[in-house]
């Protein structure tokens, strides 16, 4: 992190403290969901309290954290005064991660929808469990986007 | 990749493990509040240990690959007062993390204002490390 800081000097520091943050929290709410998932596939008898757990999550926490981290990262590249053209991979395969992640977490929060009205009534676990596969993928790729932004491949 | 990209990898990858799961714990603390928590006891036991446990394993590979990156790059030395600070602040932070798994594993619900009191210490002090390490100061 100390080395992602030194690139753009301190006008960059408060936007990227935003986006490493926001990564932070939605890498965390998204471990939630998929860890109260993996429990409550091996723990059938309380897969519903566990589903419902793990739809709240999504919905509560994962949409603002994701808000949080895109916004730093766009506020991030408009400081540093990339020069035109400059199109690195690194910065492509974060972008490309987080522009498909939108997309998964759109998903995600509309089976969370439907999955917690069909949890009142004592079904869709199914819901859950579809949520918590989407975040264990958004999981890795977000390990990837955390590689491409440290490693920083050319 | 050479060695110096796979320290600071692997030093980011830990700090997401450790705040994530720290995340992750504070979304159980939410979920079981009230009378009528969503989750059995045992569930939220189980969720508990393994977010702590992550925590954990964050929480060391931060400061093993923080300290090796530090070694190897010019320019930062181990006693830079933002490096010290972090190291400090890491070591408070740690037994903080500890006392509450401690707490909630003891008695979750006679524990639980303790644990809460003590995890939100360990989360202060991942944030006040998270500043330090962007903003730098004195170096």
């Amino acid at each position: 992190m100390s080395v992602l800081a030194s690139i753009g000097g301190d006008k960059v520091n408060f936007p990227l403290f935003l986006h490493v943050l926001g990564a932070m929290l939605l890498v965390g709410t998204l471990l939630a969901v998929a860890l109260a998932t993996a429990i409550g596939w091996r723990r059938p008898d309380d897969a519903v309290g566990l589903g419902r757990f793990a739809l709240r999550t999504l919905l509560i926490g994962v949409v603002p954290a994701y808000i949080l981290m895109r916004v730093g990262a766009q506020w991030t590249e408009a400081k540093e005064n990339f020069p035109d053209g400059f199109d690195p991979a690194w910065l492509g395969i974060g972008q490309i991660t987080a522009d498909a992640g939108a997309l998964l977490i759109i998903i995600s929060g509309t089976l969370s929808g439907i999955g917690l009205r069909k949890l009142q009534r004592g079904s869709g676990v199914g819901f859950a469990r579809a949520v918590g596969v989407i975040s264990i993928l958004l999981l890795v790729a977000y390990l990837i986007a955390v590689w491409a932004m440290t490693a920083k491949p050319t | 990749m050479d060695l110096y990209d796979w320290l600071l990898f692997l030093h980011v990858l830990s700090a997401f493990l450790a705040v994530g799961a720290l995340t992750a714990l504070w979304a159980l603390v939410l979920s079981t509040r009230g009378a009528t928590p969503s989750l059995s006891p045992d569930s939220a036991m189980r969720f508990g240990r393994a977010g702590g446990i992550l925590v954990g394993v964050g929480m060391v590979g931060v400061v093993v690959f923080g300290i090796w990156l530090a070694i190897r790059i010019d320019g930062y030395e181990l006693w830079d007062p933002w490096i010290l600070a972090s190291i400090v602040i890491w070591a408070l932070s740690g037994w903080a993390g500890g006392q509450a798994g401690r707490a909630f594993a003891k008695d979750p619900i006679g524990g639980r204002r303790a644990g809460i009191r003590f995890q939100a210490l360990n989360s202060v002090g991942l944030f006040v490390i998270l500043v330090l390490m962007i903003w730098k100061p004195g170096a």
